[in-house]
């Protein structure tokens, strides 16, 4: 029993195809990828949007604007 | 690999493709080095983590179409063929459920030659990164990656980098070291976004006139260009197949010969390349040297443009004609950054749109001048390369799969509020709250360092 194609190497290397596991799932997994990359873009821009909204909040006065203009570097 | 002849040829191959991935790994480190020197101080974490990010990115994504555009849309498709044309089955393979997907011992080939590609593709994204610096949202930034990087380069090189491309067949489209399928298609991504993204703020005076907003650190910068030119290397060797029998390119030629040849199965050799890109290299930084009267930044990306323009050709012309136009290449670009700088107010921060994109037209059309007549295929009925030819495909790489699909990307993220940072973060510089946080989470050590001591 094994999750691979393989279960003992007493074979001829020449017949052997693919060696990973859970083989006949390709399909599933790819659904998976695809979908935690979207989801990974939709957090991220949330995240990006929270950020950038109390960055603003917090330091957009116009007192700290001036300071970071006087310390532009 | 049931003989030794077999197994050699195996390995050498896969091994030749995985150290082009490790060298270009370089350009990677060359770009982050780049722009984060083009960076201003209060930007430096922001501009590297924007690189940085696009390769998780576009990896991910060039497993799951990226590499499968570049095997189906060699026909158009419905150009001279259909989806996966020629074959359809090597294009199902390369689906991300398609066999040669997973490791398998009866192809140890599709796994390099995929991460291979896969290192143009982010070559590609990065060469947008540098130009949208200090002003770009990360998350609009990491869509034109993947656009770049997992879909228009791919189906433009599917049309002109690959054996079958319709360009090739029908224009003799001739692009050997990717003048055009990654510098030009990035120099137009470029453009096209950083036309709706705007510059950054100052750097236009009131009447117009542009203002220098110098690197923070020159230094890094040239360092980083070195790195760049080091993996380039990687990128130019990865362009060739290593050792092909004519029984396998299977076109018009004939005996026993077997040689290096181009993506399109054109014969040509390691040293002519190494050569070229070496003389290439020469001619555009002499003459980066000479037109930006000695400037270090300008020098060493003149050296860059000078090998993009002569890459379209650089396995076949003659190392003095791959000087000239690397220096015409490198001469041109330059004027062209700044007239369109002054012209449109284009805020090309670290000018790559000039050094990837005007460099990699220039050397499109240049080739098909200099290699007129050349077949550009072992094919029988393919066009041999030509100017109009090439001239087209410069078009198409530049404006039509590079600035048209960018720009409209921008359009919507702008109306969106997606594309550019608020104008206040920009005044405060990117890593603004990320460094008050590290001042704080000092400030409260050094508090628990005083208490702890006093305890003592």
């Amino acid at each position: 029993m094994s999750t691979t194609p393989i279960d003992s190497w007493a074979v001829d290397l020449a017949n052997v195809t693919h060696i990973y596991p859970f083989a006949g799932a390709e399909g599933l997994m790819a659904l998976i990828g695809i979908v935690l990359w979207l989801a990974w873009h939709v957090w991220q821009v949330r995240h990006e949007n929270e950020i950038l909204k109390d960055s603003v909040q917090k330091y957009g006065d116009e007192a700290t604007l001036q300071n970071a203009i006087d310390d532009h570097h | 690999m049931d003989t030794d002849v077999a197994a050699l040829t195996t390995v050498f191959t896969e091994f030749y493709y995985w150290i082009t991935v490790a060298l270009m790994f370089l350009i990677h480190v060359g770009f982050c080095m780049y722009e984060v020197g083009a960076s201003r101080r209060r930007n430096h974490m922001h501009t590297l983590m924007k690189n940085s990010m696009l390769i998780p990115l576009v990896t991910v994504t060039w497993f799951f179409f990226g590499w499968w555009i570049y095997w189906a849309f060699a026909g158009g498709p419905g150009i001279t063929g259909p989806l996966g044309h020629p074959d359809p089955a090597v294009a199902a393979a390369y689906t991300p459920w398609g066999e040669s997907m997973g490791p398998r011992l009866d192809d140890r080939i599709s796994g390099v030659f995929w991460a291979a590609f896969l290192l143009f593709a982010w070559t590609a994204a990065s060469i947008v990164s540098g130009a949208v610096i200090e002003r770009i949202r990360h998350f609009a930034f990491w869509i034109f990656a993947v656009l770049i990087g997992s879909v228009t380069w791919s189906i433009d090189a599917a049309w002109g980098w690959h054996f079958n491309g319709w360009m090739v067949e029908l224009l003799g489209y001739h692009d050997a070291y990717a003048s055009g399928v990654i510098h030009g298609i990035a120099g137009g991504t470029a453009l096209g976004v950083l036309v709706v993204l705007g510059p950054r703020l100052g750097k236009f005076a009131a009447d117009g006139t542009p203002r220098d907003i110098v690197p923070h650190n020159t230094w890094l910068v040239c360092i980083g260009l070195f790195l760049i030119y080091t993996g380039f290397w990687g990128f130019y060797v990865a362009c060739n197949v290593p050792l092909a029998t004519t029984a396998y390119i299977d076109g018009q030629l004939t005996g026993a010969t077997q040689t290096a040849t181009t993506i399109y199965l054109t014969p040509t050799t390691l040293g002519a390349i190494t050569v070229n890109f070496l003389m290439s290299l020469a001619g555009g930084m002499l003459v980066g040297y000479m037109v930006s009267k000695g400037d270090a930044f300008w020098t060493y990306s003149g050296g860059l443009a000078g090998i993009i323009t002569a890459s379209a050709g650089n396995d076949l012309y003659h190392p003095i004609q791959a000087m000239i136009i690397a220096g015409i290449g490198t001469f041109l670009m330059y004027k062209i950054h700044y007239w369109v700088e002054r012209r449109f107010k284009v805020d090309d921060a670290v000018g790559a749109v000039a050094v990837h994109g005007y460099a990699g037209v220039i050397g499109l059309v240049l080739a098909g001048f200099v290699l007129w007549g050349h077949p550009s295929s072992p094919y029988e009925g393919f066009a041999a390369i030509n100017p109009l030819g090439q001239l087209v495909g410069a078009v198409i790489m530049f404006g039509v799969l590079g600035f048209l699909p960018a720009w409209i990307i921008a359009k919507i993220l702008h109306s969106q509020g997606l594309l550019r940072i608020p104008r206040e973060i920009e005044v405060l510089g990117l890593d603004f709250l990320s460094n008050k946080e590290a001042e704080a989470a000092r400030a409260d050590v050094v508090a628990g360092v005083r208490s702890e001591s006093a305890g003592a």
